[in-house]
C-alpha cells in the first residue's frame, strides 16, 4: 500500500500546482463572467493565442515566455478593450447580450481557433526555458520545475489582481460597476470605460495564463476547448468573481483532476471538471463560497 | 397556409429537389446535397430551443453524435434499417435533451449556454471510454453497395435525410402557430413576466429541449452510414456546433424560414468552398459570417428583408425593446 500512499500524495501535490495554473487562467473569466456578467466563452482562444505569441517570441528572439507574455500584455489589454467597445457597441446597448452576445463569442472563438490552425497547423508546439526538464525531489514529492514555476506566478497573478480589485480606485468601481451600475454614474465615473478597463484586464491575464499553459504542456489550436468548461466549472464553483474562492475551486478541481487520471487514466480527466459543473449548476448554483 | 397543405407542397417540394438529384446523375449532388440537408435539420431543431424560446445550445453537436452513436451501438448488436435506427437515435437524444433540461434548464441563459458546452465534453469523454462502439479509435460501419429500387445506397441516404428535412420543417412550422410556440416566445421576451402570468416556462422548456434534441439525434443517426467510419472527434466536431448556431443567426430567428435560408445558403457555399478552397478556410468564412451577421444584421437575412420591405420596424422582430437608464447613448 505505500507505493499507491506515494502516488496519492504525488497526485495532491501536483494536483495542488496545477490547480494555481487553472486559477491563473480563470482570472480573466472571474472578472468578465463574473464581475462583469460577459459570458466571454472566448477566453481560452485568447489564452492559446497567448500561447502562441509566446512561443513566437521564444523562438524567434528565445526571451523566456512569461517575460514575453508580460511585455504583450498591453496588446491584449488593447485588444480586449477593443472587443469590449464592438461588444458594448452591438449588444450591451441595444439589450440583446443574451442570444447574439454569446454567438459573437462563440464566433471569435472558432476564428481564432480556426485562423490558429491555418497559420500554424495542428502540430503541438513547445517552448524552451532553463526551468523546463529539471525536477525537484522532496522525499517521495516530485515537483516539475515547469510546473513550479508557473504555479508561484499565477500565485503572484491572483494576489496583484486581488491587490488591484480591493485597494485602487479603479478596481473599487470595477467591483462596484458590478453593484450598481446607475450609482457609479451619480458618483461621475463612466460605467462603460470603467467596464472596458476591467475586460482589458481580463484579456491582459490570458497573455500570461497561455504563457504557462504552453510551459506546462505543449500546445494545439484546439487545446483551448478543454479548457471552456474547467474554467468556467472553476469560475461558478468558486462563487462567481471571488478571487480567493476562484483559487479554492482551482485548486479543487486541480486534486480532483489529478487523482482521477492518477487512478482511472487520463482519458477520463476531462469529464471531471465538466461533470463537477453540471452538477454545481444543478445542485447550488451560487458555488462553495457564493456571496 | 393550413397544415396539411403546407406539408403537401414540402413534399412536392421535397420531390422536385429528389427528382433534380437523380436527373443530374452524379452520385456527388447526393453527397453535397445530404450535408446540407442534415444542416437544415440541425439548424430547424437548434431554433426550437434557441430562436423560439431564446436558450442558446452550444452543445449540438453532442445530441448529433448521440444519434450517431446509437446508430452504431444497435447496428452492433444487430444491423436494422435506417428509418428504424432515426427513431432509436432520436429517441435516445431526445432522452438526453430532457435529462440536460432537467438539470439545468432552472438556470437562466448563459448558464444553460456553458452547461451544454459542458455536456459535449461529457459525452465525448464517455464514448471515448466506451470500446463496444470503438472508443476512441473509431468504428467501421460497412454499408451495402446499393440498395433495391433506388441504385447507389447515397441515394437512399439522400432519400431520408430529405423526409427528415421535411419532417423537421413541418414540426418547427407547426409549433410556431400553436399554443406551445406563443408560450415559447413568451419565455424568449420575458421569462419571469411568463411565469408570473401563469405560463409553465419549465415544463414548456422541456419540452423544447426534448423535441429539440431528438430532431438532432435524427439527423445524426445516419451519420455513421454516411462516412463509414466513427470517430468521437469527427462526431462532436465544433463544425457542428457552430453551423448549428450560425445557420438560424443567418437566416433569421423568428420563423422556419430562417434556419432554412441561412442552412441552404450556408451548407451550399461550404460545400462549394471545400472543394474549391479548403475545408478550414470555408470553418473561417462561417466564423466570419457569424461574427457579421450578429453585429451587423441581428435578425438576420429575414430581418434584412423585412426592414427592405418596410413591413414592419426592426425593433419589433426581436419582440424586446430593451430600456435602460444606465447606459450613456442609448436611443430606446
Amino acid at each position: 500500500m505505500i507505493f499507491s500512499f506515494d502516488l496519492l500524495i504525488n497526485a495532491l501535490v501536483s494536483g495542488v500546482l496545477i490547480g494555481a495554473f487553472y486559477a491563473a487562467v480563470t482570472a480573466g473569466v472571474s472578472l468578465s463572467f463574473g464581475i462583469l456578467d460577459i459570458v466571454n466563452i472566448a477566453h481560452p482562444a485568447f489564452i492559446i493565442l497567448g500561447s502562441y505569441i509566446a512561443y513566437i517570441i521564444n523562438a524567434r528572439l528565445g526571451l523566456d515566455p512569461i517575460v514575453a507574455s508580460i511585455i504583450v500584455m498591453p496588446a491584449f489589454y488593447a485588444l480586449g478593450a477593443g472587443i469590449y467597445q464592438i461588444y458594448y457597441a452591438s449588444f450591451e446597448k441595444r439589450g440583446q447580450e443574451s442570444l447574439r452576445g454569446l454567438a459573437f463569442f462563440f464566433g471569435l472563438l472558432f476564428i481564432t481557433e480556426v485562423s490558429l490552425v491555418l497559420y500554424f497547423g495542428v502540430d503541438y508546439r513547445y517552448v524552451e526555458a532553463p526551468y523546463i526538464g529539471p525536477t525537484l525531489h522532496l522525499g517521495a514529492i516530485d515537483i516539475p520545475l515547469r510546473i513550479l514555476v508557473p504555479c508561484v506566478v499565477s500565485l503572484l497573478l491572483i494576489g496583484a489582481l486581488q491587490l488591484l480589485l480591493t485597494r485602487t480606485f479603479i478596481g473599487r468601481a470595477i467591483m462596484a460597476v458590478a453593484q450598481d451600475q446607475l450609482a457609479l454614474k451619480l458618483m461621475g465615473v463612466d460605467p462603460i470605460r470603467i467596464k472596458r478597463i476591467a475586460f482589458g484586464i481580463s484579456i491582459a491575464t490570458a497573455s500570461l495564463a497561455g504563457a504557462f499553459l504552453i510551459i506546462i504542456q505543449p500546445v494545439e489550436p484546439s487545446v483551448g476547448r478543454e479548457y471552456i468548461g474547467r474554467v468556467f466549472a472553476i469560475c461558478v464553483l468558486g462563487g462567481m468573481g471571488s478571487l480567493p474562492g476562484t483559487l479554492v475551486a482551482a485548486m479543487l478541481i486541480g486534486i480532483v483532476e489529478s487523482i482521477t487520471s492518477t487512478f482511472y487514466g487520463p482519458s477520463w480527466a476531462p469529464a471531471v471538471s465538466f461533470g463537477f459543473l453540471l452538477l454545481t449548476l444543478a445542485v447550488r448554483p451560487a458555488g462553495l463560497l457564493g456571496r | 397556409m393550413r397544415s396539411d397543405l403546407f406539408l403537401l407542397v414540402c413534399l412536392a417540394v421535397a420531390g422536385i429537389v429528389f427528382a433534380a438529384a437523380f436527373a443530374l446523375g452524379n452520385d456527388y449532388y447526393f453527397f453535397a446535397g445530404y450535408v446540407v440537408l442534415q444542416y437544415v435539420v440541425l439548424a430547424t431543431a437548434w431554433n426550437i430551443l434557441g430562436g423560439y424560446c431564446g436558450y442558446v445550445n452550444f452543445g449540438s453537436a453532442a445530441f448529433f453524435a448521440v444519434g450517431a452513436y446509437s446508430a452504431v451501438a444497435v447496428h452492433r448488436f444487430h444491423p436494422l434499417p435506417i428509418p428504424v435506427l432515426v427513431l432509436i437515435g432520436g429517441a435516445a437524444s431526445g432522452i438526453v435533451g430532457f435529462a440536460m433540461g432537467y438539470l439545468t434548464l432552472r438556470l437562466r441563459g448563459a448558464f444553460f449556454a456553458i452547461a451544454t458546452l459542458a455536456l459535449a465534453v461529457v459525452l465525448q469523454t464517455l464514448v471515448v471510454n466506451w470500446d463496444y462502439v470503438g472508443g476512441s479509435r473509431g468504428a467501421y460501419i460497412v454499408r451495402p453497395e446499393a440498395i433495391a429500387p433506388f441504385g447507389s445506397y447515397i441515394r437512399y441516404l439522400f432519400l431520408v435525410m430529405l423526409l427528415l428535412a421535411v419532417g423537421a420543417i413541418f414540426a418547427a412550422r407547426l409549433i410556431e402557430r400553436s399554443r406551445l410556440g406563443y408560450g415559447f416566445a413568451t419565455i424568449r421576451d420575458d421569462e419571469l413576466a411568463a411565469e408570473a402570468s401563469g405560463v409553465p416556462t419549465l415544463r414548456l422548456k422541456l419540452i423544447a429541449t426534448t423535441i429539440s434534441g431528438a430532431l438532432m439525434g435524427m439527423a445524426g443517426a445516419p451519420l455513421p452510414y454516411y462516412i463509414g467510419f466513427l470517430q468521437p472527434s469527427s462526431a462532436f466536431g465544433l463544425d457542428y456546433a457552430v453551423n448549428s448556431i450560425a445557420m438560424p443567426l443567418i437566416g433569421g430567428t423568428t420563423s422556419w424560414v430562417g434556419p432554412l435560408i441561412g442552412a441552404v445558403l450556408l451548407g451550399s457555399l461550404q460545400q462549394i468552398a471545400t472543394v474549391t478552397i479548403s475545408s478550414a478556410v470555408n470553418l473561417l468564412i462561417v466564423g466570419f459570417l457569424l461574427v457579421g451577421f450578429v453585429i451587423v444584421a441581428p435578425n438576420g437575412i429575414i430581418g434584412l428583408v423585412h426592414k427592405y420591405l418596410r413591413h414592419q420596424p426592426d425593433d419589433e422582430l426581436v419582440g424586446r425593446r430593451h430600456v435602460s437608464i444606465d447606459t450613456p447613448g442609448s436611443t430606446t
